[in-house]
Order: C-alpha cells, then sequence, then structure tokens
C-alpha cells in the first residue's frame, strides 16, 4: 500500500526528536542552512517499477548500475534510501529532479 | 509466432518504435487527458487526490521551508510535466526517437502510470487480473498494466 503523506511525516518527526541536535532556536551561534549538510531520500511506493528507480538513479546520479541497484533494493526492502547529499540547494535541486521522474524523495537535515 | 521487438536500438543511437496504430491512439488520448488533469488543478493547493504522486512533499518535516519550496518549485515541476508531453504527442507518430525524446517518451508514461496506479490503489502485490470483466476498474486496470509493460520495455532499449 501507498504510504500516506502523514505517516511520512510523523516518521520522520520521531527521528527527529530523538536525534541529538541543537535547532536554530535553541541555540544563535548554531550552524546555518549553509554549513549543515543534507541528505535527499527515495522513499518506496507500489507503483515505481524497480527497473526504472534504478534507470533514473543512474541517470540523475551518474550510479554504476551496480550501485543505482543497491540503492533501489534498499528503498524496494528498508522503504527508503539516502541516494544523494549536500547543501540545502542541492538537495532541492535533487529533490525535484527525482520528482521530475515521478519519485517519491524528500529531503532532511543530516542528524 | 516470431517475435518482433517493439523497441529497438538503431547505430544512430536512435530507438526504432514499432508499436500498433491502437497503441499511438491509446497514448495520445492518455496524454490529452492527463494533460488536462495536471491543467485543471494548477492553482496553489487544489490537487486532485489522483495527483497528489506527482507532487510529493520535499522537507518531510519543515513545514516553513515547504511553503516556500512549493511556492516556488510547484509550477515549475508542472511546466516541466507539460513540456514533456508536449514533446511526447508531437513525436507519437515518429518511427524512431532519440534518446532525449525517448526520456521525455518514458517520464510522461510513468506519470500517467502514478496517477492511474493512485486512483486504483495499486499494492505492492498486484498482479493483472483480467478475469473480472464487470470490474467498473477492469479497463483502467488493463491500462495500466499495459503502461507497466510498456515502461519496462523503454527502460531496457533506454539503457543500452
Amino acid at each position: 500500500m501507498l504510504i500516506p503523506l502523514t505517516q511520512v511525516n510523523s516518521q520522520s518527526e520521531t527521528e527527529v526528536e530523538t536525534a541529538p541536535v541543537l535547532t536554530e532556536d535553541d541555540d544563535p551561534t548554531a550552524s546555518t542552512d549553509e554549513d549543515v549538510p543534507w541528505i535527499v531520500l527515495v522513499w518506496n511506493d507500489p507503483i515505481n517499477l524497480m527497473s526504472y528507480v534504478t534507470h533514473v538513479l543512474q541517470k540523475l546520479f551518474g550510479y554504476s548500475t551496480e550501485k543505482a541497484t543497491q540503492l533501489m533494493l534498499d528503498v524496494h526492502n528498508k522503504g527508503r534510501a539516502v541516494v544523494s547529499n549536500g547543501t540545502r540547494e542541492k538537495a532541492e535541486l535533487d529533490v525535484f529532479r527525482l520528482h521530475e521522474y515521478g519519485l517519491w524523495a524528500t529531503m532532511q537535515k543530516d542528524s | 509466432m516470431f517475435f518482433d521487438r517493439r523497441f529497438r536500438v538503431k547505430r544512430n543511437g536512435n530507438v526504432e518504435i514499432k508499436i500498433t496504430e491502437d497503441e499511438r491512439q491509446l497514448l495520445s488520448s492518455l496524454i490529452e487527458q492527463l494533460r488536462e488533469l495536471v491543467l485543471s488543478t494548477a492553482p496553489e493547493g487544489a490537487v486532485d487526490p489522483s495527483l497528489r504522486r506527482l507532487y510529493p512533499a520535499a522537507y518531510a518535516n519543515d513545514d516553513q521551508h515547504e511553503v516556500e519550496y512549493q511556492r516556488s518549485m510547484r509550477d515549475q515541476l508542472l511546466e516541466r510535466r507539460l513540456s514533456h508531453l508536449d514533446a511526447v504527442e508531437t513525436t507519437l507518430d515518429d518511427p524512431e526517437l532519440n534518446q532525449e525524446t525517448l526520456n521525455y517518451w518514458i517520464m510522461s508514461i510513468n506519470d500517467l502510470r502514478l496517477v492511474l496506479g493512485t486512483h486504483l490503489d495499486v499494492s505492492e502485490e498486484d498482479e493483472p487480473n483480467f478475469l473480472d470483466d464487470d470490474d467498473p476498474q477492469q479497463h483502467q486496470s488493463a491500462i495500466y498494466h499495459y503502461l507497466s509493460h510498456l515502461l519496462g520495455e523503454l527502460v531496457e532499449v533506454a539503457n543500452n
């Protein structure tokens, strides 16, 4: 079944709550968005074909067949995989390109 | 009976397309319907449930950034989708596609699958079932599985 979006949010929030990370509100000297690495996740969904997901990861990120296949299998078996990382701007661009291909991608601060 | 491959990479890198007239007409009709659907829900916030997979949230746990992201990127995503559909529509009758156009076919056919699959509430275990002719979703389901098959073939040829 397609996981409702609200479930993704609550799942992710749980992870953030348990992570020992200071928010910018807690500490005015905390690092800015530019300094904190962001990760881009692709989530499992019942519609996208496995061969299609592998194809897109190769095409967008230049990954080898082996790496793209392993990431696709992680998505399929574990429910998600980190497919790229970088600055917030880079992560936004990657998410946009993944959405353009119809993959279910989100981004969040690495923790 | 001899099975002829429907897609074949030529020496010049283009892909030869051998699909029937019926298939081309079906794709043409589906693309037109998808264009109408995405345009009908263009205003911010008003998304047809079948389209939710075309516009996922970018920020999983950051509402403020998410609002900003959707404000700046949502229309761009819509424009890209429409331009892909246009590219497919104008090449539907072509005997062969270059790699760039092939990619637009792949993206648009996947968009169609996302909308149909969401509408049909497809699950991981779903297999084609063509036995129940009384099922009102039978026709859509058959199209969905046809598109899955077609996409699989196109991805395979794109990887060659």
